[in-house]
C-alpha cells in the first residue's frame, strides 16, 4: 500500500473541505437568499465542473498555471508559489472541480428553511446575521456535513485534472487515484487491488454517512444525483 | 419518422459491406508526428484503413497482456515487444526495430535557461520544473533518467522532476510553460511546430542505452498478413528517409 499518496490524498482532501466550507457558506446564502436576476448564471458556473471533461478543466489549468500567464505570476509574485506541478496548484484544482459538491448541499439546506421563522425573527429586530447564526446555520446542520463530506470524498477520488497538472511527483501530487493507475500500468495488480479496495471501502462510507445524514430531509436526492 | 428510421437501419447495415479491410495500431507516443505520415502513405498503397491509438509503451504493455485489440504493437523499446513474444501474445518472427529514438533538452521560447551550457543547466536555479516522461512505464523516462544519472545530476533534479504520463504529454507539459524544460524525443522537438515554440540541444547517446523502437504482430489480430504488410512496409527506403527526418535513426536495422 502507498502511504505516501494515501497521506497526501487525505492532507489535499481536508484542504479543500476546509476551504470550500468558507467559500461554499457566502455563496449558498447568496444564491438562496438573494433573488437577483442574474442568480441562473452564477448557479450555472458553479455547477460547470459536474459537466465539463476533467480534461477541459485539466487543459486550462495546465494553461493557467504557467509561469508566463497572469494567474502563474499573480501567484508568484503575492505568495511566491509555483502553482504547476505542486501541492498549491492541486488544491486550487481541487478547489474548482469540487464547488458545486459543496455548494449545491448548503444552497439546497439553506433554501429548505422555513422562512416564516426568518421573518418572524427579523420581526423581532434579529440582524441577518444572528438570523443566520441561530436560525439558518443550525437548521442547515445536514447540508452543510454532506457538502463537507461529498466534496472531501469527489477530491479524494480526483483523477482527470490530477493526472493532467499534477506531474505526479512523490509526496507533492502523486494521489492515490493516480498510485493505482501507476500500479496497474506497471502490472502491479496485488498492490492496485489494495489500494483500491481501500478506495471503495472509503466511497462506500461516505456515501452512507451522506445518506444517514439525510435520512429525514429532501436534500439528499438533489446531492445524491450530482454526485 | 417512419421512414427515417428503416432509412437509417438500412444506412448501418450497408455500411460493412462497403467498409474496407481495417488495422488498429498500438503507438509509442513519440511516434505522434509521423506515424500519421506513414499511415496516409500506407493506406494509399493497402486501399485499406489504419487506425492509431498514441500512449506509453508501458501502457500498451499492460493493455496487451490484457487482451487490447491492437493488431500491431509499436513500442519505444525492444524489451516490451519481446516480452509480449515470451508471453505467447505477438508473432515473434515479426519482430522488427523499425527506428534508434534520440532524447533531447527542450526548452520553451521565453524561457531563460541557457541551452549552451549543456544538459548541466537542468540543475541550474533557472530550472524549478523538469518534465521527463514516468520511466515507470516510458522507455523515453528511462533514457531520461540513464541520462541525468550518467551525468550526475539525478541527485541534483530529483526534487525537480515532473513525470509525465508518456513522451507527448511530456512535451505539453514544456511547451505550455508549466514546466521549464523537459527531456523529450527528438521525434517531437523537431517538428517546425515544437521548433516555433522552443529549442532544443541532444543529448549525448553515450549517456543513455539507445531506444531500440521494435514493432511485433500481435497473436491476438484477425489481420496478421496485413499487419505484416505495414510492418514491411516500414522497412521501404522511403518509409526510412521519412522516419530519419523525423530525427530517428535507422541504420543497420537487421
Amino acid at each position: 500500500m502507498n502511504w505516501q499518496a494515501i497521506l497526501l490524498t487525505v492532507r489535499l482532501a481536508t484542504t479543500v473541505c476546509a476551504l470550500l466550507l468558507v467559500i461554499a457558506l457566502p455563496l449558498a446564502y447568496w444564491i438562496s437568499f438573494f433573488n437577483r436576476r442574474w442568480r441562473f448564471l452564477v448557479e450555472a458556473v458553479i455547477a460547470l465542473p459536474l459537466v465539463l471533461p476533467p480534461t477541459v478543466l485539466g487543459y486550462y489549468m495546465l494553461v493557467a498555471f504557467s509561469p508566463h500567464s497572469f494567474l502563474g505570476r499573480l501567484a508568484d509574485s503575492l505568495f511566491s508559489v509555483r502553482l504547476a506541478f505542486s501541492f498549491p496548484g492541486l488544491v486550487l484544482a481541487s478547489v474548482i472541480y469540487s464547488l458545486p459538491f459543496a455548494v449545491q448541499p448548503v444552497a439546497n439546506a439553506f433554501s429548505a428553511v422555513d422562512s416564516r421563522l426568518l421573518h418572524a425573527a427579523a420581526v423581532l429586530g434579529a440582524s441577518r446575521w444572528r438570523c443566520f447564526r441561530t436560525i439558518i446555520l443550525p437548521l442547515s446542520k445536514a447540508g452543510i456535513l454532506t457538502g463537507a463530506v461529498l466534496t472531501f470524498a469527489h477530491t479524494v477520488g480526483e483523477f482527470g485534472v490530477v493526472l493532467m497538472v499534477g506531474g505526479n511527483i512523490q509526496g507533492a501530487t502523486q494521489t492515490i487515484s493516480i498510485a493505482i493507475y501507476d500500479d496497474v500500468q506497471a502490472l502491479n495488480y496485488a498492490s492496485a487491488a489494495r489500494t483500491s479496495a481501500l478506495l471503495l471501502l472509503f466511497s462506500f462510507v461516505a456515501l452512507a454517512v451522506v445518506y444517514a445524514l439525510n435520512r429525514r430531509s429532501s436534500i439528499l436526492w438533489s446531492t445524491a444525483r450530482s454526485a | 419518422m417512419r421512414l427515417v428510421l428503416p432509412l437509417v437501419g438500412v444506412m448501418l447495415c450497408s455500411l460493412p459491406a462497403t467498409a474496407q479491410q481495417r488495422l488498429t495500431v498500438a503507438a509509442a507516443a513519440d511516434l505522434q508526428q509521423v506515424m500519421p505520415q506513414i499511415v496516409s502513405r500506407f493506406e494509399k498503397e493497402c486501399a485499406c484503413a489504419v487506425k492509431v491509438a498514441f500512449g506509453s509503451s508501458g501502457n500498451f504493455f499492460a493493455q496487451i497482456q490484457n487482451g487490447a485489440p491492437f493488431d500491431a504493437f509499436f513500442s519505444a523499446d525492444d524489451e516490451y515487444p519481446r516480452k509480449i513474444a515470451d508471453a505467447g501474445l505477438a508473432v515473434r518472427s515479426s519482430l522488427y526495430q523499425y527506428a534508434t529514438g534520440k532524447i533531447v533538452l527542450w526548452v520553451p521560447k521565453q524561457s531563460r535557461v541557457d541551452l549552451s551550457k549543456g544538459l548541466n543547466v537542468v540543475a541550474e536555479p533557472s530550472v524549478t520544473k523538469l518534465a521527463i516522461a514516468n520511466p515507470a512505464h516510458a522507455p523515453y523516462g528511462r533514457a531520461a533518467e540513464a541520462a541525468l544519472r550518467n551525468a550526475g545530476l539525478w541527485q541534483k533534479v530529483s526534487s525537480k522532476l515532473v513525470l509525465g504520463e508518456n513522451i507527448s504529454q511530456t512535451a505539453s507539459f514544456a511547451e505550455t510553460g508549466a514546466a521549464d524544460a523537459a527531456i523529450i524525443a527528438l521525434s517531437l522537438a523537431i517538428t517546425p511546430e515544437s521548433k516555433a515554440r522552443g529549442s532544443y540541444i541532444e543529448i549525448s547517446h553515450n549517456l543513455y542505452p539507445p531506444l531500440r523502437q521494435t514493432c511485433v504482430v500481435l497473436n491476438r489480430s484477425t489481420q496478421k498478413e496485413l499487419a505484416g504488410k505495414f510492418i514491411d512496409f516500414l522497412k521501404t527506403g522511403n518509409i526510412r528517409l521519412l522516419l530519419q527526418s523525423y530525427g530517428f535513426s535507422t541504420g543497420d536495422m537487421q
